[in-house]
């Protein structure tokens, strides 16, 4: 049986607005809501999609969060079978490489087919997890896949290039993928299914190794964006406002 | 490890069909007379290919596979004018077209547009995908204090459930603010949940998702029984009704009444704050969950006939026949859905009746309407220069504050 393995994190929600703690160089976690990163969401599906394509086992690992156990029952109600909660994850963010060994560790000993990760998230902008669990993994890596499907011991993948071209890819399996987006959107669960879910399944907790919140870089200051208050509205006709144009410019030398 | 089987089966299976009919107001569908009175009367039965009637012919005569290809249920605006007409009593808005969309949802199969307001839903406690925390922001508009009971911690008369698009609608907020002012200028001693307050839910639970509103009327009911107040009332019917039917049979219950209700009380004390009002003719639209589900038909009128220079007039469909304005059943959240269907609007039809009676206003009674009507009298010709309000807008108008 295919074996795939999916990681789950939650974000800070962008819904909410955010808060700079009072150190000034982090986001102020009391106002924190998180959510599940939308480009995991979309590994979910397409490794759920993947299942009922060609029969896999799906395992979803999320690192430990409030309100992770409701994202994982929502994962178990869509088809995953294995729910793992990451534990020991301390207040602040562990670095991508130190949750990436921790990861690597757990993920080894099951032997996956696939490893499919959001190729991106809020606050791993840059999706470094995916190719670092993927070196650790000694696998290969194709980031921003929209739309995977599995023959024998290859996976088929879409990449996706700027500009709108579409890469069709061959990955020898095992492989670790970045997910852009599934090929279909993801699922809607209805809550009396996940309410059935925390019945009947049961979420595995694993302690994850020592991790490390120094990654070398040092934030110096964290801050909103500052407004600026440049912008300034001319009135008056198009002849009006064009002379006032002008004129601005010259004032600034640059006419 | 045991394997999880996805859990997909199609809507509309023969198990559905057994467990409709077994269920104990389902039972009721057996009598069915196919008069398709039902059918007839739904304002949308023209673009379903299988109205409510014919839905229930096809089920007995096993004809499931068809079913199980229309997405007709997500036409259904819950509106309850086929139940009120069916002539054997059968519930067909909740024992049928809910149940039935109810199969669909566990099937998966929802149209997109409603899959992002049961998240939001579920996530943030409102389908408007708002942040949580700002559901009383509306209040910081006012140049007096909105008690929230959390923080004032005292028992108040009234508890004022304010509900969704009361709570964010940039339209419906100026409804709520209008009532906050009533409720002040009038004395009332009352207090609103703010930021603890959740979705009432009924309309996600007449859009199929049960599980999801059990799950909201739990989070009320929590925060309800820590505080102390005589009664509910809200502006909303939705939440009206899931106070008054819904969630006392999930063992919550609260005494409630809908703002019209509850000013119709306090009328004596309105009337000799009615300042010169001008004239105007003004159509009353039936909110079909006041109405029809909950057989409220004159509070609203006798406030409209309260207020100075006011000529109620009535439409083609008025009180138990009212027309649905398209928001109810989820229709709030499918209405691309409906339009690439149907190609029309629920709220232009009515709009065209205002226009019909010469109506210069249009007179509602719950959040959801002020903005489907306003948008439909840009499209109606002679509607241009109608006015949508809330009654308690026209009384606030009405009276010096
Ligand atoms: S409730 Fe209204 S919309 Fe739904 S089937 Fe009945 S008449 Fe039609
Ligand atoms: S109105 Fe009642 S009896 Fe007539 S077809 Fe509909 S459900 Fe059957
Ligand atoms: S908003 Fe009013 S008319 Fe529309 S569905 Fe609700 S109650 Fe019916």
């Amino acid at each position: 049986m295919t074996e795939i393995v999916v990681i789950a994190r939650l974000v800070p929600d962008l819904v909410e607005e955010l808060e700079i703690a009072p150190s000034g160089t982090a986001l102020d976690l009391s106002w924190l809501r998180v959510i599940i990163n939308e480009f995991d969401n979309h590994a979910i599906e397409q490794a759920i999609i993947l299942k009922e394509r060609s029969g896999a086992t799906v395992t979803i690992i999320s690192p430990e969060a409030e309100g992770v156990e409701d994202m994982l029952f929502t994962t178990a109600a869509k088809g995953a079978d294995r729910l793992i909660k990451l534990t020991g994850i301390g207040e602040e963010k562990p670095t991508n490489l130190s949750l990436a060994q921790t990861l690597a560790t757990m993920i080894k000993e099951m032997n996956p087919d696939l490893v499919l990760n959001g190729v991106q998230a809020h606050d791993d902008i840059t999706g470094d997890l995916a190719p670092q669990l993927a070196q650790l993994l000694d696998m290969p890596y194709v980031g921003y896949i929209s739309g995977v499907s599995l023959d024998g011991g290859k996976a088929k993948a879409y990449k996706e290039y700027p500009g709108g071209i579409l890469a069709e890819m061959e990955i020898n399996l095992p492989a670790v993928l970045g997910i852009q987006s599934s090929e279909e959107p993801p699922r809607y669960v209805a809550i009396s299914k996940v309410r059935q879910m925390m019945n009947s399944t049961s979420i595995e907790e694993i302690q994850s190794s020592e991790l490390e919140t120094e990654s070398g870089v040092v934030i110096k200051r964290m801050y909103l964006p500052e407004a600026a208050e440049r912008a300034e509205m001319l009135e008056g006709d198009e002849k009006e406002v064009a002379t006032k144009i002008t004129s601005i410019l010259q004032d600034l030398g640059l006419l | 490890m045991a394997v999880n089987d996805i859990p997909q089966h199609p809507p509309f299976t023969a198990e559905f069909k057994e467990s409709l009919f077994n269920i104990p107001e389902g039972e009721k569908i057996q009598t069915c007379l196919q008069c398709a009175c039902c059918s007839g009367v739904c304002p949308f039965g023209f673009a379903m290919e299988i109205p409510p009637g014919r839905m229930i012919a096809w089920m007995r005569a096993g004809i499931l596979d068809e079913m199980l290809e229309s997405d007709s249920v997500w036409m259904c605006v819950s509106c309850y004018a086929c139940t009120e007409v069916c002539p054997k009593g059968i519930p067909v808005t909740l024992a049928l077209m809910t149940r039935a969309k109810e199969e669909a949802l566990l099937a998966g199969n929802v149209p997109t547009e409603l899959q992002s307001a049961l998240e939001f839903s579920d996530q943030y406690s409102n389908p408007l995908g708002e942040s949580s925390r700002k559901r009383a922001d509306w209040a910081e508009e006012l140049d007096f204090e909105i008690p929230i009971i959390r923080k004032v911690k005292r028992p108040v008369d009234v508890l004022w459930f304010v509900g969704d698009y009361a709570s964010y609608h940039p339209r419906v907020k100026n409804v709520t603010k209008a009532f906050a002012i009533l409720l002040n200028k009038l004395g009332i001693d009352f207090g609103i949940l703010g930021s603890d307050e959740h979705s009432d839910g009924d309309s996600q639970r007449l859009a199929g998702e049960r599980g999801l509103f059990e799950k909201l009327a739990e989070k009320n009911a929590k925060i309800l029984s820590r505080c102390e107040f005589n009664e509910i009332i809200t502006t909303d019917p939705h939440a009206y009704n899931a106070f008054k039917n819904e969630y006392p049979q999930l063992g919550f219950d609260f005494p409630v009444r809908h703002y019209t209700e509850f000013l119709v009380d306090h009328l004596d004390e309105i009337t000799p704050l009615f300042k010169e009002n001008g004239k105007a003719k003004v159509a009353f639209h039936d909110p079909c969950y006041l109405g029809r589900v909950n057989k409220i038909y004159e509070a609203p009128r006798q406030l409209i006939e309260a207020i100075p220079g006011v000529e109620l007039v009535e439409m083609a469909h008025n009180k138990s026949t009212s027309l649905c304005c398209g928001g109810g059943g989820g229709g709030m959240w499918l209405d691309g859905f409906r339009w690439e269907k149907a190609e029309y609007r629920l709220s232009e039809w009515r709009i065209k009746e205002a226009v019909a009676v010469k109506a210069d206003i249009l007179a509602v009674s719950c959040p959801y309407e002020p903005p489907r009507f306003e948008d439909a009298t840009k499209a109606i010709a002679g509607a241009k220069k109608m006015l949508v309000k809330d009654i308690v807008e026209l009384i606030v108008d009405a009276i010096d504050i």
